[in-house]
């Protein structure tokens, strides 16, 4: 297993994610940037401080496991694995073309280091409940945990609740859920789609253990994942509060680069912005 | 052909019966003995679907889930990737009914071991009405890439099939009834997935039937040789993959096919036996089952016949499909 990086180098390979997205998704010429730009301190968080992984052995027995929920983010999955090393980074840019490994949505048999198959909203938190179950009462290997990210607009999936009784019920505590709380889905902003609010609320009155941090201040993510393994009697959800396209200033708040790639010519722009940020999106906001 | 065992009593009013899903509570159970890695789920149907036999066997690896089908086969999915086997249960209308992209995307796409036991198939659950009789499921779950689909004859094969299903690292989905029906495989009948069987010679037609269809099949068959027709009986319980060899080779004998199955034919299995003549054997096919019109209330027996799923009914059908259709003999 590698060793955790510090905060300030989780933040830069978050810049690296970034630009490497922007790159992916003007070569594919199509895909989704908002979500993978906003959720990017999110993973590099996971997968250079939170969780025990080896990429040079995606099937290590002894790892965390993540399972996308949101599938169509993938993008910043992919990125966050290539940076790890699961792959080499030349390989980002056959995103979604014929024959590649990287499918448009994740696919598990088509890539080590995948642990599920989604894109269909709503499906990820059962996926990562029945893995937390086998965890907790199957094989009894407390040492593990279990991640998943959903989208706030996967909320409306009934799925979702459905995975939130059954995890409230069976106290599945080695279970941890980001939300990718940015407010926006396809048709417009959250609340005006289908209000999710009160969402802390929600969780809480399934069973679950609930934290709201700021999605793009690694420290506080980080931290809120220790405090969530630290919870022994419920699963945790941590609403991460993040802005779309966060990094690249004309896609930030904007639902219509939900699921738009840029041009070369934006593409352009938004790496140029991306580099001037320096990788010091989280503390330069913070400090 | 390779001898099947049938019981010796099959035409006779005391004709073992039981139903189809008291096979697969055994088989399950078995399972669970053979392989620590046997984990059974179900959506609140537990005893109807015959699973508490596991439960009370091994309660630690027994999950209730509650009514909620998508979470039944998706937390199904994150235990197969912890390395488990899961068997999950509900009502066939209810699971693969409700829950079908969540099998499509986290079972099948994702190449996942989840086992789909679907129970009270066909317009036999009776009195419950339209609702509660799936007739769609196997043409849902055929469809599916990489999925294997069974439907057991009988409560002894049904046992079988399960314990082999736990064993094939495969999605798979098992289709059970939940009226008593008659036994006619023993212990010693052969069943392997992918494999059909020929539980009976004859030259005048192919008779090809899955699920509680088989047996009506073989009383259809005797009621045919007393108006002198001799009908050659086909069991198939392994929908897909489909024992082409076999199914081809009686048809390559006898020259006319029927298929009966207690579920729409639009996609069943009179679809798939369809797809198969259609491209390698074209040959004249009357399919009996369901003709895209749903259930409704009634006793099971009352509905079979009305539906024409007896085998007095389809020794009707079979007469008049002869009669009214050439007989293609040729050498492929």
């Amino acid at each position: 297993m590698r060793g955790q990086l510090t905060v300030a180098q989780v933040e830069q390979k978050a810049a690296h994610i970034r630009e490497d997205i922007i790159r992916m998704l003007e070569n594919a010429g199509s895909g989704h940037s908002a979500g993978p730009l906003g959720m990017a301190d999110m993973l590099a968080a996971l997968y250079f401080h939170i969780m025990r992984l080896d990429p040079k052995n995606p099937e290590w027995e002894d790892r965390d496991v993540f399972f996308l929920s949101n599938g169509h983010t993938v993008p910043v999955q992919y990125a966050a694995m290539a940076e790890a090393g699961y792959f080499e980074k030349d390989e980002l840019m056959t995103l979604r073309k014929l024959g590649s490994r990287l499918q448009g949505h994740p696919e598990r048999t088509k890539l080590p280091g995948l642990e599920n198959t989604s894109g269909p909203l709503g499906s990820g938190l059962s996926q990562a409940a029945g893995y937390a179950y086998s965890l907790q009462y199957l094989d009894k290997q407390q040492h593990r945990f279990v991640y998943t990210i959903m989208g706030d607009g996967e909320l409306n999936e009934g799925n979702i609740w459905e995975a939130a009784m059954f995890a409230g019920k069976y106290k599945l505590s080695q279970l941890v859920g980001f939300i990718d709380r940015n407010n926006i889905q396809i048709d417009g902003t959250t609340e005006e789609v289908m209000p999710l609010e009160d969402l802390r609320g929600k969780w809480e009155s399934f069973g679950w253990h609930v934290q709201e941090v700021d999605g793009h201040n690694v420290e506080s993510i980080i931290d809120a994942a220790s405090m969530a393994r630290a919870i022994t009697n419920k699963p945790s959800v941590i609403i991460a509060h993040t802005i779309p396209g966060k990094g690249v200033d004309f896609m930030e708040y904007d639902y219509h680069w939900h699921g738009m790639a840029p041009n070369s010519e934006q593409a352009k722009i938004a790496l140029k912005k991306l580099r001037t940020l320096n990788g010091k999106i989280t503390s330069g906001e913070n400090e | 052909m390779s001898h099947y065992p049938l019981q010796s009593n099959i035409f006779d009013d005391e004709v073992a019966k039981e139903p189809i899903r008291a096979g697969f509570g055994r088989g399950l159970k078995a399972a669970g003995e053979a392989d620590e890695r046997v984990v059974a789920l179900c959506a609140d149907l537990t005893e109807s679907t015959q699973m508490h036999l596991f439960k009370n066997a091994f309660p630690e690896r027994f999950i209730e889930i509650g009514v909620a089908e998508q979470n039944l086969v998706t937390v199904a999915s994150g235990l197969a990737r912890a390395g488990k086997i899961p068997f999950t249960s509900s009502y066939a209308a209810f699971s693969p009914g409700r829950n079908w992209e969540q099998i499509r995307t986290t079972a099948a796409l994702n190449e996942q071991p989840v086992k789909v036991v679907g129970s009270h198939a066909g317009v036999s659950v009776g009195p419950d009405g339209a609702t509660h009789q799936m007739l769609e499921d196997i043409a849902l779950m055929r469809v599916l890439p990489h999925m294997v689909v069974v439907a057991p004859g009988d409560s002894v094969e049904a046992e079988k099939a399960t314990k082999l299903i736990a064993k094939n690292d495969k999605p798979s989905y098992l289709r059970l009834a939940r009226e008593k029906t008659p036994i006619f495989s023993t212990e010693d009948s052969p069943f392997e997935i992918g494999k059909a069987y020929v539980l009976r010679e004859g030259h005048d037609i192919t008779l090809l039937g899955t699920g509680t269809m088989t047996y009506e099949l073989l009383v259809a068959a005797k009621e045919l040789e007393s108006k002198g027709v001799s009908a050659e009986v086909v069991h198939v319980p392994t929908i897909k993959p489909l024992d082409e060899e076999t199914i081809l080779a009686s048809v390559r004998k006898t020259g006319r096919a029927l298929t009966a199955e207690e579920a729409q034919i639009a996609g069943g299995f009179g679809s798939a036996i369809a797809e198969l003549l259609s491209e390698k054997m074209p040959t004249p096919l009357w399919r009996v089952g369901m003709r895209d019109r749903f259930g409704e209330s009634g006793k099971p027996d009352e509905l079979l016949d009305l539906f024409g799923l007896t085998g007095e009914k389809i020794a009707v059908q079979a007469k008049e499909f002869i009669n009214n259709t050439p007989q293609y003999h040729r050498d492929y």
